[in-house]
């Protein structure tokens, strides 16, 4: 970085001299400015990644200091672990309802707030406090919100009728990862809205203007001219919900802690139980690196849709 | 005729204002419950039926997180781990989106894709080989081994969102500037960085709040209240007994209603940032 500040000082009678430092500054100034961030990438994300498939080869145990190569044995134990199987279920289930849910509630609202009326400025402006709200708090707000004994959200539900006796929200097994979705839904959906929305605001107005003048209601011209426009945009949309949805750490951890009856236990809590609470890191490993898999297809699948998605709308 | 095109429209409007009632109460009644309820004695919050408003109030669980739970302690680690990891995601990511998008690089849609491509790793895959390398180097329990794996996480964004805004500014100046005799990092620190300092802003905002509410990182490499932050800390406020809702609830006020504030006042600019890249597409 030493030899950039001189092009730019040079002084202006060493016209030549500055010219062939500047050329040379051009080349290596890219990089030079490149470096840090691709260094840190390498070195914190991509290196590690690439080390923890190595580890998932060993049988790394940290309590007993057993550190030797095992080939693949990490990964024939993991296809016969039902342990396994049910959090790769769960995390899948999660993923699943709350990409759709998520998706098909924040292009509601955004099609709401596409609409121009007084106020707009302030829905926009308070959507996005649940996603500045950490995601420890939102777990800890939602265990006091669907409380068993004191929960707001069984009172009101008792009050309106809808149920006759309180639930056991997240204590249940029958409805601990409904609880979750449901949390994780608060939490997603306006900024999801906020980004369809911007979307939204691509698609010509003229042609909307168009379908009314041509006789067409809302609902025909949202069905007809919106929705295809946008689906490119909902499903690049979709793609980024569903990779961050599949991760989903601290909301499960936090409130119920994979529990009851490993009901919610999904793949990140599992690894996190195996690697520090068994200290096995050969086979925590191994199971991060099914997850990143796992993770890989899922991106891949949106992948190849989106790009013939996008041919066909170019061809 | 017109009429009914008049009820139409009447009919479509209060569709609208509901709608965006209903938008509004989804986004902030919880944490407005959680404001009254941290203000609520606990002998009221265990009441069969709930009470909306904080009547009569107690600052009790604010004196037990701040007093018991030395909560002001988390609070000092998370600014400073958080604010280091701004300022660096904004040197360095600033650096290489500044490149990226106004200096020759080649293939630079493919690098910044890469960039993307990394963010979208699960995050569990890369805490042990971490775990393992940091207490060889002996950062267990550091601010210096939590900023330096935030900045990871935290630079795809900030590169992506920054390349968004430089590319926004006409090429022209650019031109100017180097006949003035500017090489590439004059042009940077005087000319782009001061037309883009709302994109600092807002990015700043954004490696912030990733930052401050990060959790299980946080959870793996700190150990005890010196050094760990506060979604740690909160996580583990538990009572052997029964759940201190009333105190949790403090607790998160204390640690959202800053946020939130920031939030609001720079929502124009966060908005825009945040879906410059989702325009594009």
């Amino acid at each position: 970085m030493t030899t950039l500040p001189s092009a730019g000082l040079a002084a202006g009678s060493r016209r030549s001299t500055r010219l062939g430092r500047r050329s040379r500054a051009e080349r290596w100034a890219p990089l030079l400015f490149l470096l840090p961030a691709v260094f840190t990438l390498a070195t914190v994300s991509v290196y590690p990644v690439l080390d923890g498939m190595r580890l998932s080869l060993r049988n790394t145990m940290l309590s007993t200091q057993e550190d030797e190569f095992v080939g693949l044995s990490n990964y024939i134990r993991l296809t016969g672990d039902p342990q396994f199987w049910s959090a790769w279920q769960h995390t899948m289930l999660f993923t699943a309802a709350s990409t759709l849910l998520e998706t098909a509630l924040g292009l509601a609202m955004a099609l709401v707030l596409y609409e121009t009326f007084k106020g707009r400025g302030w829905v926009r402006a308070a959507m996005l406090v649940p996603w500045a709200i950490p995601t420890v708090v939102t777990s800890k707000m939602f265990g006091w919100l669907f409380d068993g004994q004191h929960g707001v959200i069984n009172w009101l539900l008792l009050q309106s009728g809808l149920i006759d006796n309180y639930i056991n929200w997240y204590g249940d097994s029958r409805t601990a990862l409904l609880t979750i979705i449901i949390a994780d839904v608060w939490k997603t959906t306006p900024f999801m809205a906020l980004l369809l929305l911007a979307g939204l605001q691509t698609v010509p107005h003229s042609l909307v203007e168009a379908s009314r003048i041509d006789g067409a209601g809302p609902w025909q011209s949202f069905w007809s001219i919106r929705l295809p426009l946008l689906f490119t945009p909902l499903l690049i949309a979709g793609m980024f919900r569903a990779l961050d949805a599949f991760r989903i750490f601290d909301l499960v951890y936090v409130l119920t802690g994979g529990g009851p009856a490993d009901s919610t236990e999904v793949l990140s809590t599992l690894s996190y139980k195996v690697l520090f609470s068994g200290l096995d890191f050969g086979y925590g490993s191994a199971l991060s690196a099914a997850m990143f898999i796992t993770e890989a297809l899922i991106a891949l699948c949106f992948g190849l849709f989106i790009v013939r998605r996008m041919r066909r709308d170019n061809g | 005729m017109l009429s009914s095109w008049r009820l139409q429209l009447l009919m479509t409007r209060i569709a609208l204002y509901i709608a965006s009632t209903l938008i509004v109460v989804w986004s902030v009644a919880p944490f407005l419950w959680q404001l009254s309820t941290s203000f609520q004695e606990d002998r009221l919050l265990s009441s069969p039926t709930p009470n909306f408003l904080p009547w009569p109030g107690t600052l009790d669980h604010f004196r037990n997180i701040f007093v018991e739970k030395q909560f002001h302690l988390y609070i000092i680690n998370s600014a400073i781990v958080a604010g280091l990891t701004t300022l660096f995601c904004l040197a360095i990511g600033g650096a290489a989106a500044f490149a990226l998008a106004r200096l020759r690089v080649y293939y630079h849609f493919g690098i910044l894709g890469l960039i993307l491509s990394v963010s979208m790793f699960p995050q569990i895959a890369i805490v042990a080989p971490l775990y393992l390398t940091a207490s060889a180097l002996g950062l267990m329990n550091t601010y210096t081994i939590l900023v330096i794996i935030y900045l990871s996480l935290g630079l795809p964004l900030v590169i992506w969102v920054l390349f968004g805004y430089f590319q926004t500014i006409p090429r022209e100046i650019d031109e100017a500037a180097i006949i003035d005799g500017a090489g590439p990092l004059r042009l940077m620190i005087s000319v782009i960085l001061p037309m883009s300092l709302p994109g600092f802003v807002t990015t700043g905002l954004l490696a912030f709040i990733m930052a401050w509410n990060e959790f299980m990182f946080a959870l793996a490499f700190t150990s005890g209240v010196e050094r760990q932050t506060i979604p740690v800390g909160i996580a583990n406020f538990t009572n052997l007994y029964y759940v201190p809702w009333g105190d949790l609830a403090a607790a998160s006020v204390v640690v959202t209603l800053p946020l939130v504030m920031l939030v609001l006042a720079f929502q124009r600019w966060i908005i825009q940032g945040l879906t410059q890249g989702a325009v594009k597409e």
